[in-house]
Order: C-alpha cells, then structure tokens, then sequence
C-alpha cells in the first residue's frame, strides 16, 4: 500500500515521469494496435474470434529470435516473420478454421483456445520456457535530463509498426483483394453472388491476419521480452481493443490500442511489474463493463 | 425397475471400488473430481447455454477459502503464511475435522456469493463475450492471488497435514469426492426435472424468446451458475486437503489445465445431457492415464490437439451421437423425462 | 372502459429518417385495437418502441399509469405485456406441449415455486389450450416439424398459456395460409372475449382488422394518419389514398 502511495505521489512531483510513461505506453499500444487489427478482420470477415492470437505474435517473435541466433540482423526479422507466419496462418486456415467458420462462435472460440493451448506448448518444447529477447545493440536517446530515455530499438519498432499499419490500411483500400475482403465482411452471401471466390478471401484474411501479428511479435522481441505462454495475454489485450473499438473502426482500434498501452504502463508504475498480467485483464473487464452500460441505455446486450 | 438396479450397481461400485484397488485410490478420487467439475460446467454450458471458460475460477477460489478457514479457525493467516513453513503450527484432529467440515461449507457459498457477484456483471453478455469474459475473471483472480501476500503470494499456502493414518486419509478423500458428486448427480436430476430446467433450457435454445414470455432470465442465470459454483468450490476446498500444499496458478486457478478439462470431458460425453459429463469425465480420465505417459513431453499438445478435433468433429459427444444414431434408445426418455428430451 | 397503454408524443428516428413523429394513441383495457399501415409507415418501430427494443427519443409511453419507456425487453415483458414475433419463434427442439409447459407464466412464480415440477394441471391446461389452437392432435410432435402455420398456433397458444394482461401480435396472419385466417381470427376474438385478454395487433391486412377491432389506428410514413372505428376508417379518404399509394 505504501508503495502504491509513494509511485503515486512520484508521479505527483515529477510530471516528466508521466510523459515518459506514457511514450512507452503508446509505443507499446502501436504493437498492440497491430494484432488486434487482424482480430478485428478475422472477426469482421469471417465471424471468428480468434483465441490464438496472441500466440501468433508470439510465434513471429520466436521466428526473429531463431534468425537472430543464426547471425541475421533482427530487422529481417521482420519481413522473415511476416512470411513465414503467412505460411503458418494459410495451414491453419486449411486444416481448421475453415471447418469452423459456418459453425456457432463458441465453436470457433474453443477451437482456437485449443490451437492456443497447442501452439504455447510446442514453442515450450521447441524454445524453453525462458524469456527471450533480440539486443539490436542500438543506442539510447536521453531527454529531459536523462528522465526520459527512449531506446532507438523502440523508435525502429514504433516506425516498422506504422510502416506495416500504412500498407495494411492502403492495401484494404487499393487492391482487388482488400476490395473483396471488405465486401465480404458486409454480406458474405452478396459476394458469393457477386462472384468473389469467399473461401479465397478467408484463407488470405486470415494468412494476412498471422502475418500481421507475426511481424508484430517480431517487433515486440527487439523491444520486449517474449516467452511461450505469453500468448494468452496478447490475445485478451487484442480482444479488449477490439472490444473497446468495435469492429471495421480502424482509428478506434488504433487509439483503443495506444490507451490501453498508455492504461498498462501506469497499472504497472503505480501497483507494480508483477501486476501487469493481471492489469491487461482486469482493463477486459472494464471495457466489457463500460460496453455492457452503453448497451443498456440503447436497451441492448452485448452480443 | 432396471433403472433402479443400475443406480443401485452404480453406488455399490462407487463404494467398493477404493477397497477393491487401493492402488488406483488417488485415481478413483480424481475421476469424480472431473465428474463434479463436468456436471457443473454443464450446468450452465450445457443446459443454459452460457459456456463459461472461467469456471476454474471457483476451484481455487474454494482452495483458497479452505485454507483460509481451516488455518484462520486456529491462528493468524498473515503471521501462518510470513513463517511460510518455518515456526511451530499445529492442529489437534478435532481442530482439523471442524476446519474441514467448515471449509466445505464456506467454500460452497462463497463462491455461489462471487457467481452472484460475477453473473451479475457478466450475464449481459452474450456468447463469446461471455467466455471470454468469464476466462478473464479466472486469469486475473491467480495473478491477483498470486501477489497477495496474505495468503502466500505466489509461493503458494499449506494446509496443516491430516492426522493419523495417510491412506485412511485417502480413503476419506476419496469419499468426500464421491458424496459430492453422488449429491450433485441427484441434484441435477432433480432440477432438469423442474419448472426451471425447463426455463434455463428455454435461455439456451432462445433467450430473447424466454425474455419475452417473462421469465426472470437474469434471476435465473444467476441461481444456476451459482448452484454449479456451489459444487465447484466444495470440490476447490476436498482438493486443497488432499494437495496440502498448492499455489495459485499451476493449480488453484490452473486455466489451461482443469479449466479446460472440464469442458472438453462435457463436450466428450454429450452436452446438456444428464449422463453425458459424467460418461465424458470417465472417458476423457482413463483416455489421460493410459496416454499421458507415453507422449513424453508431449501430452499438453496432444491435448490442445484433442480440444481442436473433438471440437470440430465430435462437438455433440458421444450422446449426441446416439442420439442420432439410435434415436429409439431415446424415445423412452422423452415421456418420462420431459425436459431432457429437449437435446 | 379505462386505457391499459397510453402513448403520448412518441418520436423515434433513425440516423437522418424519421421513423415514427409525434404519435399518440390508447388501447382500451379488454379490447381489440389495431395497428395498421401500409410498408414502411412505423408500426414496426412503433412496436419495438412500446416492448422495449430500442430507445425512444421524445414522449412517454404508459403501462397501466407505469411509465415504461426506459425499461428494458424482460423487465416490460415482466409487467404481463406479451409480445409475438413476426417472423414466428418457438422451441423447435422441444414437442408442443414441452413449448407449452415453458410457456407457464414464470413472471408470477416465486423461485421456489419454479423450483417444482409441472402440476398435473399443467399439462391439462397445456392439452386445453393446445385444442382450443387445434394442435391436440400433433401434441407430441416435435414442434420444429409442424408448417408454419401451425408454428404460428402454436406460438399463439403458448401466449394465451402466459396468461399476459396484454397481448401484442406482429402481423398474426402474415404468412398463413388463407383458409386458416378465417379459423385464427375467431380464436383471437375468443381469446378476447374468453380468457379477457387485451389485444394490440399490427396488421398490413386491413380485412383482417376489420373484422375483428374495436378502435383502428392508421399510420403513414411515421405519423398517424387517422383513428375511429373500423368503419370509419374504411371510409377515410386519406386511409384510402395511403393504402393506394397516392403520395
């Protein structure tokens, strides 16, 4: 308690210490961002809430980490990550999703809890259960008097990640594909008339969205740390920007994702690191109970 | 009449078997634990509709209510869990029986207390939310309690050690399990009997329908979680005196572990039917101790790969699959069982 | 006779279109009152308004004296105002008399009593009611199977079975059969007369709510357009012109 009084009055005094939290907390929140953006398509597309999200970002992490053991230089990471989930995401989709999109969500939810369970467990057996990180060995920038300190690992990252987020978003607008994807989400149906090969824009959806969080998670190891059961985490902070945002709003999940970055980042300053966990739910529970009342006045649930 | 012979066949079985194989006494009891954790998952998952990804929730919330009850009954839980094994605590046996006795209790409704609590901020959601909703719940609680010093943190807590003889305190174990899935069994058949296994099955098949003929839908949401919880946490608290020791996230509030067991053994046998989470639950137990040493290492894989394919594949268990394969065995049931038919 | 639903200046639109402006309208407590309209004049929305799908966004909408436009779906239903659906929904899974006995009005029960077995009664009321629809016969059939007009006696009996102070039936006769309108018609005006059921019905068939309404509300492009007397409505020249298409 007494701890939690003095983070807080810390952050009373010195309020260069807020700011510097919250430019980590937005750097994160970018990283976020990003994964629960293949939620919100995956969701949108095809109606299925994927559980194995998280894992997702955490693969493409591992994928970075393996180059970079090799000798490869962690930023081709990335682009090797975005690949090889693609890959990954296109099995998934032909051996399981694809029996599960036409069935009821609890379907596609337990389904994809169970590759979740899957996925952690080899990467468990593959990787150990340490915690793994990329050093990119790049120098710090200092401001403020050395209070704020912002490694250019994270700058890279938070470039990458708007990178990555401008192509998805021209991409959806300008291609033939992004075109067919967003037609599919409004009417399934319709497009089937209208002749869009719906099983082909699922498939590619949901490589794009593997690809997606794979490159995330390739960020987010030369910034964070990454270990096999962190998935599950990822995938409840996708749900709850996605939660909070809505679906096909692309700026609110950009903004949910950069809050709830900012919302962690001062949960674990002010109540502690070993909370974080428990703060990224517990924020679920909030957005779900802030949905829940906004429904009410509109006499609805949140279904 | 044959009906009454099997249940009678049932309860000898259930009595004899720890004497028969003594060996297989820790397995017997972990079975009926998955059978309790069944039919009270597919209290609200199979008959209401509501699947809820949280109900280990109140498993460690009753292993942490026993071992609060049954230490605080004696001394200081604070001071107990500080010394964290060192000190001298000790428990005369007429300390431990009413701390066991208690905790069983105390467990059972504080933890219908939190379903209420819980439900009554999650039952506005639907479907998916509600899993995940409900999965949240769980995961925050084991990281919460596993930085609340007060009971143990992360390292866990003890309780005292049984006194006397360790394999008559098996034996007792054992049938504390059994009674309470014998009880809970018979409860079940009772409430799928009633007015309000008929409305709970009228919630899952169309709860915009059930609201609009005016059944408390809310109200009855709450009693029936609260009801699964009830046996959920009695089975939290006989866990904790037979673990003696445990922490919070590998076993109290273990997610991927007994939290999705649970579901998987209901989906097994046969969702929103009497029989099937109790067949599930022995299909998927002995299916886990024949295999799960021959994985190496393996075994938690082949487990999400089993949630994958019974999922997909085998979704309405093997009573659905009689159901439709013999529908002629059912057809008894439907005169004499009104609300069960309803699958 | 006193106004059991009193609604006063009830206004609800939708982004930029104004579904319904301005309505005020009574049912009579113990009659039949209709609500008619050509496509896409607001009954629906008018509907939905009094049970509770949506917000309204001006006027008052009373329930005996009870203002119940800011309660939610199950808490109006809760009041006895029963409601069907259009496009009609029943237990499929479940036998007609298993849709019947859930059908019990459990808004009158305490928990306890819902904690009890069906009574013998029960199932006699169910059979009964089940006849008076003329469903006895297809009593142990799984509901799923009957035709859609027989889904829709079903659903009518499950109603009366909820003993509701107020029924609210969408379109009762959309989608059936006409030889079998005729036969619904008179078991609603039986319903009425027999078990003293109040009856708010939407209709897009005007023979139907001619044969069987006290009091006739009109609505045309959101507003009310006129309200009497079957007979003076059938001679409204502006009904007329509505029905007809005349903008």
């Amino acid at each position: 308690m007494d701890q939690i009084l003095f983070n807080l009055q810390l952050l009373l005094e010195y309020p260069i210490v807020n700011l510097k939290i919250i430019i980590d907390g937005v750097m994160i929140g970018a990283l976020f961002a990003l994964s629960a953006y293949g939620l919100a398509l995956v969701w949108g597309v095809m109606n299925v809430k994927n559980l194995a999200q998280g894992d997702f970002v955490i693969a493409g992490g591992y994928v970075s980490w393996t180059l970079a053991q090799w000798g490869i230089n962690p930023l081709f990471g990335v682009p090797a990550a975005f690949a090889l989930m693609w890959v990954l995401g296109w099995v998934i989709y032909k051996l399981l999703i694809t029996r599960v999109i036409e069935r009821d969500l609890f379907t596609s939810l337990l389904a994809t809890f169970g590759l979740a369970i899957m996925m952690a467990q080899i990467m468990n057996l593959m990787f150990g259960s340490d915690t793994q990180s990329v050093n990119l060995e790049l120098p710090t920038l200092y401001f403020a008097d050395g209070l704020i300190d912002i490694p250019m690992a994270k700058l890279i990252g938070v470039c990458m990640a708007a990178a990555l987020a401008t192509a998805v978003i021209l991409f959806m607008k300008k291609s033939r594909m992004g075109q067919a994807i967003r037609a599919t989400a409004q009417d399934a149906r319709a497009a089937r008339v209208l002749g869009i090969d719906t099983e082909k824009v699922y498939a590619f959806t949901f490589s794009l969205n593997a690809a997606i969080c794979g490159a995330a998670g390739a960020i987010i190891v030369m910034v964070w740390v990454i270990q096999p059961f962190y998935g599950i985490t990822y995938s409840v902070r996708a749900f709850v920007i996605v939660t909070a945002a809505g679906l096909g709003n692309l700026p609110g999940v950009i903004a949910a994702g950069l809050g709830i970055g900012a919302a962690e980042q001062y949960g674990s300053h002010i109540f502690g690191i070993g909370y974080q966990q428990a703060i990224a739910v517990l924020l679920l529970l909030l957005v779900l109970a802030y949905r829940l009342s906004q429904q009410k006045r509109n006499r609805q649930v949140l279904k | 009449m044959n009906k009454a012979l099997l249940y009678i066949a049932i309860i000898a079985f259930t009595i004899v078997a720890p004497f028969l194989f003594p060996a297989y006494n820790t397995q017997l009891a972990t079975l009926w634990l998955m059978i309790i954790v069944a039919l009270s998952w597919d209290m609200t998952g199979g008959q209401m509709g509501y699947n809820s990804l949280g109900n280990i929730f109140f498993y460690g919330t009753g292993m942490y209510v026993a071992a609060v009850v049954t230490i605080g009954l004696v001394y200081n839980v604070g001071e107990y869990t500080a010394a964290s094994g060192g000190g001298i605590y000790e428990w005369t046996p007429t300390q431990y029986y009413t701390g066991l006795a208690l905790s069983l209790i105390a467990a059972g409704l504080f933890c219908s207390l939190c379903a209420i609590i819980i439900g009554y901020l999650t039952f506005g959601l639907r479907g998916p939310y509600f899993a995940i909703g409900t999965l949240g719940v769980a995961i925050a609680a084991g990281e919460l309690v596993s930085n609340w010093d007060w009971v143990g943190g992360g390292q866990g807590i003890s309780m005292p050690s049984p006194p006397g003889d360790f394999e008559n305190f098996k034996f007792l174990i054992y049938f504390l399990y059994a009674a309470t899935g014998v009880a809970l069994f018979m409860f079940c058949k009772w409430l799928y009997s009633t007015r309000f296994g008929a409305a709970i099955n009228a919630i899952r098949d169309d709860e915009e329908k059930a609201e609009a003929m005016g059944i408390h839908t809310l109200r009855y949401k709450l009693v029936a979680w609260a009801m699964s919880a009830f046996f959920v946490g009695v089975a939290g608290a006989i866990s904790a005196f037979q673990l003696i020791h445990f922490e919070p996230l590998e076993t109290a509030y273990q997610t991927i572990n007994l939290g999705i067991f649970m579901v998987v053994c209901v989906l097994l046998g046969g969702k929103g039917t009497l029989w099937g989470p109790v067949i599930g639950a022995i299909m998927f137990h002995v299916f886990k101790e024949l295999t799960w040493n021959y994985f190496l290492g393996w075994q938690w894989v082949a487990l999400g790969a089993l949630i994958v394919v019974v999922v997909v594949y085998f979704q309405d268990g093997l009573m659905g699959w009689l159901a439709t394969k013999k529908p002629e065995w059912f057809g008894e049931t439907i005169e004499e069982k009104p609300v069960e038919a309803a699958q | 006779m006193s106004s059991i639903i009193e609604l006063n200046g009830v206004s609800k639109s939708f982004g930029g279109v104004k579904a319904n402006a301005d309505i005020s309208m009574k049912v009579e407590k113990g009659g039949i009152t209709g609500l008619i309209g050509p496509n896409g004049s607001g009954k629906t929305t008018l509907f939905n308004s009094i049970v509770g799908y949506h917000p309204i966004d001006k006027g008052s909408i009373k329930f005996e004296g009870q203002e119940i436009s800011k309660m939610l779906v199950p808490e109006i239903a809760r009041l006895g105002l029963l409601r069907t659906f259009q496009t009609t929904r029943i237990y499929g899974a479940m036998n007609c008399v298993q849709n019947m006995l859930i059908s019990l009005p459990h808004r009158k029960m305490s928990l306890m009593d819902a904690l009890k077995r069906n009574t013998r009664e029960d199932y006699e009321r169910a059979e009964h009611l089940l006849e008076f629809v003329g469903l006895y016969e297809k009593r142990n059939l799984r509901s799923g199977s009957l035709s859609f007009g027989q889904q829709k006696l079903l659903e009518f009996a499950m109603a009366l079975m909820n003993e509701p102070t107020v029924l609210l039936l969408d379109e009762p006769t959309a989608g059936i059969n006409p030889t079998l309108i005729n036969g619904l018609i008179d078991r609603l005006k039986r319903a009425n007369s027999e078990f003293g059921i109040t009856l708010l019905i939407i209709e897009h068939n005007m023979r139907v709510i001619m044969n069987m309404a006290d009091t006739v509300y009109c609505l045309a492009h959101g507003e009310m357009l006129a309200s009497g007397k079957p007979e003076d409505i059938q001679d409204d020249p502006r009904v007329i012109d509505a029905y007809l298409g005349a903008h």
